[in-house]
């Protein structure tokens, strides 16, 4: 079928002006995409544990390094926080490569360090069950494998794991809550949870931690719903959560990104009668904290610092050293973080290691 | 709004003759208003929207009876402030529908456009510059869209699909992954903002829906549309811009995905790659549960909004009764389905 023309209009002057118009406006919006912020505010740059000092430089090791690609803080922080670790030692070459959220990537990425004959591996995997078999072919090929966090369903694939404690987490933030609320002598009192997405055995973990806890001191969970770790989850959550409970005596929230809007909703209604605990320690809850003006109160840490540690273990593991305050000659086979509880006394000691969501 | 729904449906079911000029299509509406009397009355936005208000009175009623704190003004408020970013957003998405395109991309040209408009640089401009950003990326995504749809002849599907994933890419692009905090105290205002007790976002949302319920019914453009919709070839030959019609569809819904933006930028106090996630989904099924063909030509804007409360409703019903996520998915996917075979039941019951 032909395609007929439309009607030719006076293009000149209007098309002129539109023109203009729209270059204008692109001009306009190409001047706000900078995130750079005022010289004054100095950048934060992610964690990093500026009182070590990196021990007597060993030989020289490649350390490679794979994981996620960022789609929030934590994991934005995981990969910051390798970097600046790598970067004190003179001693380490660091190899990462391109993060991806694709598990058939991840393993072609990780067969590519695996060729290149690293001396260690640092791995964050999209899922550990997955690329169990990717971490065993690396410890098969001769390269020790630190796997971080997410750990792998096999101890043959890895030589240590280093990572949080998610259980840990529900228990620090089920006894903050318990002392408080045994502090003010409340009776019956109504505890919310908002927890991640519940289909995570992380998530699982957590609660079943904050549950635990809570019973030590007789107490239990009353409203509990699961966000998604998103501030728009988070307020959508917590606005309609707030319209159930019309009254509450403390409130744990699993994450500090959809912190957030845990907080937007929360000052959105208006309500305070409650405290809230936070998880995994981003800086801007720990400022909430220090600034002590929301009802914000406390966080307990999942910290994204334990990607420096991984690659520090790396070279200690890649150099045949162990860990300089330890007696045993090798790096311990797994080491699982505490979750330390911030709160305004000791948060200007935390704050440094705090990731911006 | 009876009467124009009435119109606006007229124009499409009887084909339209390939030889009719331009105002015969326009002002076919006011003929069809002849036939009958009685189906008239049956055939109103409320009639053909019958299921929709049965299901949000079911709901209700369930809500008063299991929970005490449903029918408190706080609740409604709180169904009708969760409802107003994703009821924006579906307000230009009926828009492009009824027009006989689609659009997936507007959940994630929001977060672009929150991302955008929250940058450490556009803040630094003051509030006036943040919503000029938000509605331009909008309304700039949107022009694209419809300009790769109308002149570059590639299915909307495909193209609002890609639109999509590469806003998204751009969103954490300019975020660096990251939530950007709402520093200006301005924006952050406007969702504590009450007037006469009622948020604000509320009212923008109410504002919104009644531009794009006369701009639907009450307007040639919405004539058009409608005519277009329902048949873009018979609309061409009759005289009408099809192509800069369409091109106009998706830049009003970009500029409702911008309007969004700024809403969910004070309502979450962040702008965030992560924002509106699914929401063409969500935007979707409240269009399809409204009553709106899927191939356009025939809709209403009101059981969109309809569709949009329903959903609302029922996340608050189960937030209010503390079950579990996994439930509520299961029990929205029940809903959708019983909402849409009551519908049509009702509708068939009708004619």
């Amino acid at each position: 079928m032909p395609d007929l023309p439309e009607p030719v209009r006076s293009l000149g002057r209007r098309g002129f002006l539109a023109g203009a118009v729209a270059v204008g406006a692109g001009a306009a919006l190409a001047a706000c995409t900078s995130n750079t912020p005022p010289p004054a505010a100095a950048p934060a740059p992610a964690g990093g544990n500026t009182a070590a000092a990196p021990a007597a430089p060993g030989r020289p090791v490649t350390i490679g390094f794979s994981a996620p690609a960022a789609d929030h803080g934590w994991i934005a922080a995981i990969a910051a926080n390798a970097q600046a670790e790598a970067a004190k030692y003179p001693d380490v070459t660091y190899a990462p490569v391109n993060p991806t959220n694709d598990i058939t990537q991840q393993i072609a990425a990780i067969d590519t360090l695996i060729n290149q004959k690293v001396d260690a591996l640092v791995i964050l995997p999209n899922d550990g069950s997955q690329l169990t078999s990717q971490g065993t072919k690396a410890m098969q090929a001769g390269i020790p494998v630190v796997n971080l966090d997410r750990i792998f369903d096999s101890p043959l694939a890895y030589r240590t794991w280093i990572g949080g404690d998610n259980y840990g987490m529900g228990v620090s933030a089920g006894n903050y809550i318990g002392t408080q609320l045994k502090q003010r002598n409340v009776a019956n009192p109504i505890i919310g949870e908002i927890a991640g997405i519940d289909s995570l055995p992380l998530t699982q973990e957590r609660s079943r931690g904050f549950k635990d806890a809570l019973a030590t001191y007789g107490f239990s969970v009353g409203p509990r719903q699961a966000a998604d770790f998103t501030a728009q989850g988070g307020q959508r959550v917590t606005a309609n959560l707030l319209q159930a409970a019309p009254r509450l005596d403390a409130v744990w929230n699993h994450d500090d990104d959809q912190g957030i809007g845990v907080l937007a909703a929360i000052q959105q209604a208006g309500r305070s009668e409650f405290f809230m605990v936070g998880g995994a320690g981003s800086a801007n809850a720990m400022r909430a904290i220090q600034a002590d003006n929301t009802v914000l109160k406390a966080t307990v840490t999942y910290p994204p610092t334990m990607a420096g540690s991984a690659v520090a273990l790396a070279r200690l593991i890649a150099q045949g050293r162990g860990m300089s305050d330890l007696v045993e000659q090798e790096v311990p086979a797994s080491i699982t973080l505490a979750s330390a509880t911030v709160t305004k006394e000791n948060v200007a000691q935390y704050l440094p290691l705090g990731f911006e969501s | 709004m009876t009467a124009n729904d009435r119109q606006a449906e007229a124009v499409v079911t009887p084909p339209v003759p390939p030889a009719a000029e331009q105002d015969r299509v326009e002002t076919e509406g006011a003929r069809a208003d002849r036939p009958s009397a009685l189906a008239r009355v049956l055939d109103t936005g409320v009639g053909r929207n019958l299921g929709l208000v049965a299901v949000l009175v079911v709901l209700c009623v369930i809500g008063v009876s299991t929970a005490d704190t449903f029918a408190t003004t706080s609740n409604l408020l709180t169904i009708l402030t969760s409802a107003s970013i994703i009821g924006v957003i579906t307000v230009g998405v009926t828009v492009v529908i009824i027009g006989g395109g689609i659009d997936l991309s507007v959940g994630k040209v929001m977060a672009l456009a929150s991302v955008w408009a929250t940058t450490v640089a556009t803040q630094s401009y003051g509030p006036a510059v943040m919503v000029f950003c938000a509605l331009a990326v909008g309304a700039g995504c949107g022009l694209v869209n419809g300009v790769l749809i109308a002149y570059g002849r590639i299915v909307p599907f495909i193209v609002t699909l890609a639109m999509l994933i590469s806003a998204q890419g751009l969103a954490e692009r300019i975020s660096g992954k990251r939530s950007q905090i709402v520093t200006d105290p301005t924006i952050a205002a406007i969702a504590t903002t009450r007037v006469l007790g009622i948020p604000l976002l509320v009212y923008i949302f109410a504002a919104v829906v009644a531009v794009g319920w006369v701009l639907l019914n009450r307007t040639t453009f919405g004539r058009r549309t409608f005519a277009i919709g329902g048949n873009p070839e018979a609309a061409r030959l009759a005289g009408l811009h099809v192509r800069r019609h369409t091109v106009l569809l998706y830049v009003i819904s970009g500029l409702c995905a911008g309007i969004a933006a700024i809403m969910i930028a004070s309502l979450t106090t962040t702008g965030s790659s992560t924002h509106g996630t699914l929401y063409e989904l969500d935007a979707i099924a409240a269009v399809i549960i409204g009553g709106t063909l899927l191939t356009g030509g025939r809709g209403t804007l009101i059981g969109s909004i309809l569709g949009v409360l329903v959903f609302t409703t029922i996340t608050n019903l189960f937030i209010l009764n503390n079950l579990a996520t996994e439930v509520q998915n299961i029990a929205k996917g029940l809903i959708i389905v019983a909402a849409v075979l009551f519908q049509s039941r009702a509708r068939r019951a009708d004619t």
